[in-house]
């Protein structure tokens, strides 16, 4: 499965970069990702839900970077989903802003848990990363991931319609979309 | 708390819900003082407008008193205590579109962005009280509201000006002005409105503040027509004459130079066959809207003018009058309004006196009245012009 997306992020290239650099971020706006540590310069383990209270585990290393333009990565040989990806930041043409390309690829003929993996993404896993990216904006460019009160989850929107009626939530909801 | 809730198509209620809080660093939380019924709401109401759940608070023109601040919200902005007007859309302050004051186009303000990308191509901002379509946000008719952004939209008063000289700042009056801005409207323009309802009477004052020749107000409500020729513009009902005589008579022939549709996708007709046609497309959803005013707008609009659109249209229509645009050279301009955009210079035209949106209140209700409210304003009771709410 073969994946790409683009959006416009209106800050600098060097900013935008960096934030991605720092794989630690990526969970905060891609919404199947439960955590990301490096291990060295170059390591870094991974942390995924997948369907039925399972999670998934796989170690990836960086293959490029170029700092400023591009970022590759891709999983280990252990990995039960092996995957990689490609990130380009490109200056807007306005000058306002960075252009982020992102290029993703799973393999998900290799087995149960990739088919299983594939289903979780649901029909439509372009608008996933679409979604992932649209938060990546949200927390750049304003701090934080949109809540409403129909859609308060953040980036564990992952909710079909109907949503919850756009009236405000109870204590307990609140205590739990905000996970405290 | 209470507040008015969509209770199915054609229904809403009032009802007890849970007092918002603050869920994002830069929200606040308003005690409403002043709330508005709306012919967007209308709309909402009649089921014209997909992704509407039962329980959804409506409402999007309200102002109050910030009772509360998220940690994040600049305080130079906003402080407890302000007594505030909120725009109806959702404005983040730091996309692209906000950077070019395009504040209903907010890219990051919509949690249902995906949605609303597959209905129009690319998100449109979150909007109070309006659709899951546009956020799924809680809306104002309520005795609170949470505010996300709140160091962006809210406008503080700091005048003695009475809230309903100052609530319309929340939507009407900015979008009519918005309406006769598209226009570029020069002095020896005639400007046509489409419909006298609450926009199309402040777009009918804009016209005229912007240094139209002459204003005409088409409607087929006698009260409506009264209440724009009371205030200095051209009544035309048009259920009594041909609307296009009547304009071309009114503009020497020409056709008025600029025309602006404060109707919507709700427009009536006084050709029953044709309007006919499109209820029954409505009705099988294979056409959305009515664009009765709309195709009328172009056609009458003189060749090389503008036509401006501040009705609300939610879908797709038949019979749009391509070959009149195109051959004629018709410029169509159109928008949910930028309110953000138009606060502060409206704002000081109310000071000034130029502009007077008290003028087209006719019912202070309560908000336990909402029902009735919705009622008289849709059915045209009671020369209902537009309904305040006081919590
Ligand atoms: N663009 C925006 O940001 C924005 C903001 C607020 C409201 N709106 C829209 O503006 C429109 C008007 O709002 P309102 O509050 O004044 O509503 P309203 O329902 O009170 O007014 C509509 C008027 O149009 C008249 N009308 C119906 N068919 C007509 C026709 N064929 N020709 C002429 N007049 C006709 C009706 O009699 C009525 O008086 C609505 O579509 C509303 O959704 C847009
Ligand atoms: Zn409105
Ligand atoms: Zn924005």
């Amino acid at each position: 499965m073969e994946l790409t997306a683009t959006t416009t992020v209106r800050r600098p290239v060097a900013e935008v970069y960096a934030f991605w650099r720092l794989l630690e971020n990526l969970p905060s706006f891609m919404a199947h990702l439960d955590e990301v540590r490096t291990t060295d310069e170059k390591s870094s383990t991974w942390t995924a839900s997948a369907p039925f209270d399972h999670t998934v585990v796989w170690e990836a290393l960086i293959t490029e970077d170029l700092v400023e333009e591009r970022i590759a990565w891709r999983s280990t040989e252990q990995a039960d989903v092996p995957n990689e990806g490609t990130v380009s930041f490109l200056p807007s043409p306005d000058g306002a802003g960075t252009e982020v390309h992102v290029h993703l690829v799973f393999d998900i003929e290799a087995g149960k848990l990739g088919r299983a993996v594939a289903k979780y993404f649901g029909e439509d896993p372009r608008q996933q990363l679409d979604d992932d990216l649209r938060r990546l904006k949200q927390v750049l460019e304003t701090g934080e991931v949109v809540r409403s009160d129909g859609a308060p989850w953040g980036k564990r929107a992952r909710k079909e319609f109907p949503q919850r009626p756009a009236q405000p939530l109870t204590v307990e909801e609140r205590r739990e979309v905000l996970g405290a | 708390m209470r507040a008015n809730c969509w209770a199915g198509r054609n229904e809403v209620e009032v009802r007890e819900v849970p007092d918002p809080a603050i869920l994002s660093g830069r929200d606040a939380i308003v005690g409403i003082t002043s709330t508005a019924i709306c012919g967007s709401d209308l709309h909402l109401v009649d089921g014209y407008v997909p992704t509407m759940q039962d329980g959804d608070v409506m409402g999007h023109e309200f102002m109050g008193e910030v009772l509360e601040v998220g940690p994040d919200v600049d305080p130079t902005r906003l402080r407890v205590g302000d007594r505030v007007v909120v725009p109806f859309p959702i404005a983040c302050g730091a996309c692209a579109a906000c950077a070019a004051q395009l504040y209903s186009c907010c890219e990051n303000s919509n949690p249902n962005a995906g949605i609303a990308e597959k209905m129009f191509g690319h998100p449109v901002a979150g909007l109070f009280g309006y659709s899951h379509l546009t956020g799924g946000f809680a809306g104002g008719q309520a005795q609170y509201a949470r505010v996300p952004f709140a160091d962006v939209g809210p406008l503080r008063i700091e005048s003695d000006l009475t809230d309903e000289q100052v609530l319309f700042l929340s939507d009407i009056l900015p979008t009519g002005y918005m309406g006769a801005e598209m226009c570029d409207i020069r002095p020896s323009d005639v400007v046509a409105v489409w419909g006298a309802g609450p926009v199309g009477q402040f777009a009918m004052d804009s016209a005229r503040v912007l240094g139209a020749a002459a204003v005409i107000a088409i409607d087929k409500e006698p009260y409506r027509l009264r209440m724009a020729e009371e205030a200095g513009h051209i009544p035309v009902n048009f259920e009594e004459v041909d609307v296009r005589s009547r304009l071309l008579e009114l503009s020497g022939g020409r056709g008025p130079d600029k025309c602006i549709d404060a109707v919507g996708m709700e427009a009536t007709h006084g050709s029953a066959h044709l309007h006919a046609f499109d209820r029954v497309k409505q009705a099988v959803r294979s056409e959305t809207d009515r664009p009765h005013a709309l195709r009328q707008a172009i056609m009458s609009c003189r060749s090389g003018g503008i036509v401006s659109v501040v009705g609300v249209y939610g879908g797709f229509v038949d019979k749009f009058p391509a070959g009149a645009w195109m051959n004629r050279s018709v410029t169509l301009r159109t928008g949910q309004c930028h309110v953000q955009r138009y606060m502060t210079p409206l704002l000081e035209r109310i000071e000034r006196g130029e502009l007077d949106p008290t003028r087209v209140i006719t019912h202070r209700l309560t908000l336990e009245e909402a029902p009735r409210g919705y009622d008289i304003f849709k059915n045209k009771q009671a020369d209902c012009e537009k309904v305040v709410l006081r919590p």
